[in-house]
């Protein structure tokens, strides 16, 4: 099915916090998430669990870790779409593992690239995106919407796979500052602009608040995403937590090896999220 | 008992299969190929370009995570790593999961890039530590990246070698099977016929696989290990220990 290519301009909002920015994601939406190396807006995925977030597909940009682990848990997820689901050094993510496992939620798998090409395809409003390699893997086999086609450029035989654009219903991540025209600055981590573009809403929690217009200043603009992708921002410090960002708080290691250890378990897990996100309570 | 890690005998292997690599990229949760790669840029002092996907701080991409496969595409990576839940004796692996894809038995992560990279980099070494039947299998669950494509399909590279911690596999192209290169030190050939699931060439004579020279662990437990924490802090402190990472 075609996504619809009209995407909006947007005049950012300003919420209240993380909660209020869960309770403008609606059940059912496609959400589409940084990997835990990439600025994860963990408050608002607290946030997700404490409101009882239900249904929700997550898309992998390119994959997914703890703000995947946690909310399948919590019983948020009826579907993933990712290119991985781990905790990194921590080891498999346990309650996606499970969850798997019994059948509880789906997984459409893809590959790293592709996710970024479908992306890029809503990006530029054109309707799929075409990617080298893939073919014999059996990722195109229970792909039935990526397609292999001819290389129409070719003169002799040339299949190539070729997936259809892809606009997520909210792209959703953390920035280390926004400014009151609504831009916010993730930096190098241009995967959050790619996300940002091609989704139909997006939600950024902050770090600080940064006087001026950071388009105006050539050193930060590069890494700006500009308010016309952003819905809506609230500041949340230490959003990021127990993951990192970078130059101002590293990822706290010995909280995720101790959530990868109590999510071994579904009691384990329960207790953990009593501890860490019910209570509101953090280590931060 | 010997005067080296396993971590470290692997890393120094994987640092001769790179040779004259100019380009290395590593992908997620891969300490000892990032550990050869490092081995090898301190042995030669400006070779290879280290692209790790996963640098904590000053990870050396602009564009995000895309770059890296961009930077594959267009043929500027010589040397990929490509792990597997399963690998079998064809190079297919399977990163996502044993039994049924619907309802599998066990569930890996997925895939990765490895669809991607495989068929991109120049070459592709394959490292899994475990040396077992469960791993080494005669055919994988799930193709997550095919270790070789028809004429006709587009590929720039594939897979080079096959490195477990217990023996180093070759890959012959033209036979489009592994051939037993050499067997680690405390490991026997019969050893790895019993845990290996896949049908493989093996000569009449296979020798032992090298030693670290003590060149190659003082740079180890040097400037290798200082900077592998840095990125991989819980793997260098396990192997090196707390004061190597510090020192």
């Amino acid at each position: 099915m075609a996504a619809d290519p009209t995407l909006p301009a947007n005049e950012t909002a300003e919420f209240a916090g993380a909660d209020a920015i869960a309770g403008a994601i609606p059940d059912g939406a496609l959400v589409a998430l940084p990997p835990d190396y990439s600025l994860p807006a963990m408050e608002v995925v607290r946030a997700l669990v404490r409101r009882k977030a239900r249904r929700l597909k997550l898309l992998g940009v390119p994959v997914l870790g703890l703000c995947a682990d946690l909310l399948i848990g919590a019983g948020c997820v009826a579907e993933v779409e990712t290119s991985a689901v781990s905790l990194g050094e921590a080891g498999l993510a346990p309650r996606f593992t499970e969850a798997v496992e019994r059948g509880e939620i789906a997984v459409r798998d893809a590959t790293c690239p592709m996710v970024h090409g479908a992306l890029q395809a809503a990006e530029k409003g054109v309707p799929f995106m075409a990617l080298r390699g893939v073919l014999g893997s059996d990722l195109v086999r229970h792909r039935p919407d990526w397609k292999v086609i001819q290389n129409p450029l070719a003169e002799g035989e040339d299949p190539i796979v070729v997936a259809p654009a892809l606009s997520p219903d909210v792209a959703l991540f953390h920035a280390r500052w926004a400014d009151r025209a609504g831009n916010v600055w993730v930096g190098r981590r241009r995967e959050l602009a790619t996300i940002a573009h091609a989704a139909r809403r997006c939600f950024v929690t902050f770090e600080a608040l940064r006087e001026g217009d950071m388009l105006e200043d050539e050193l930060l603009a590069p890494g700006v995403v500009s308010s016309v992708y952003v819905t809506g921002v609230a500041q949340a410090p230490r959003g990021a937590w127990p993951l990192g960002v970078v130059d101002e708080y590293p990822i706290d290691d010995t909280h995720l090896a101790l959530y990868a250890k109590a999510a071994r378990s579904r009691e384990g897990f329960e207790r953990y999220l009593e501890e860490f996100v019910l209570s509101g309570a953090r280590c931060a | 008992m010997t005067g080296y890690a396993t971590e470290e005998l692997l890393a120094c292997v994987l640092a001769r299969l790179l040779g004259d690599a100019v380009h290395v990229a590593v992908g997620a949760a891969s300490p000892i190929p990032a550990t050869a790669c490092t081995l090898l840029r301190a042995k030669t002092g400006h070779r290879p370009r280290i692209s790790l996907l996963h640098r904590r701080r000053g990870n050396p991409f602009t564009e995000g995570s895309r770059e890296l496969f961009d930077l594959a595409g267009q043929g500027r990576i010589d040397v990929f790593f490509l792990g597997g839940a399963q690998i079998d004796g064809e190079a297919n692996i399977n990163l996502v999961g044993t039994g049924e894809h619907r309802s599998p038995e066990h569930r890996f992560p997925g895939s990765f890039g490895s669809a991607f990279m495989y068929f991109a980099a120049k070459r592709t070494i394959l490292f899994r530590e475990e040396h077992s039947p469960r791993v080494l299998v005669p055919k994988v669950d799930f193709v997550s990246a095919p270790g070789w494509s028809p004429p006709g399909v587009w590929r720039r590279g594939g897979p080079q070698a096959l490195l477990t911690a217990c023996a180093l596999f070759a890959w012959d192209q033209e036979r489009r099977r592994f051939r037993l290169e050499s067997v680690h030190p405390g490991h026997t050939v019969d050893e790895i016929r019993a845990a290996t699931g896949f049908e493989f060439e093996c000569p009449a004579q296979v020798p032992v696989t090298a030693e670290p020279a003590a060149g190659e662990l003082a740079l180890l437990r040097g400037p290798v290990a200082r900077e592998i924490g840095a990125n991989y802090p819980g793997f260098a402190r396990r192997v090196w220990g707390e004061p190597a990472l510090t020192a």
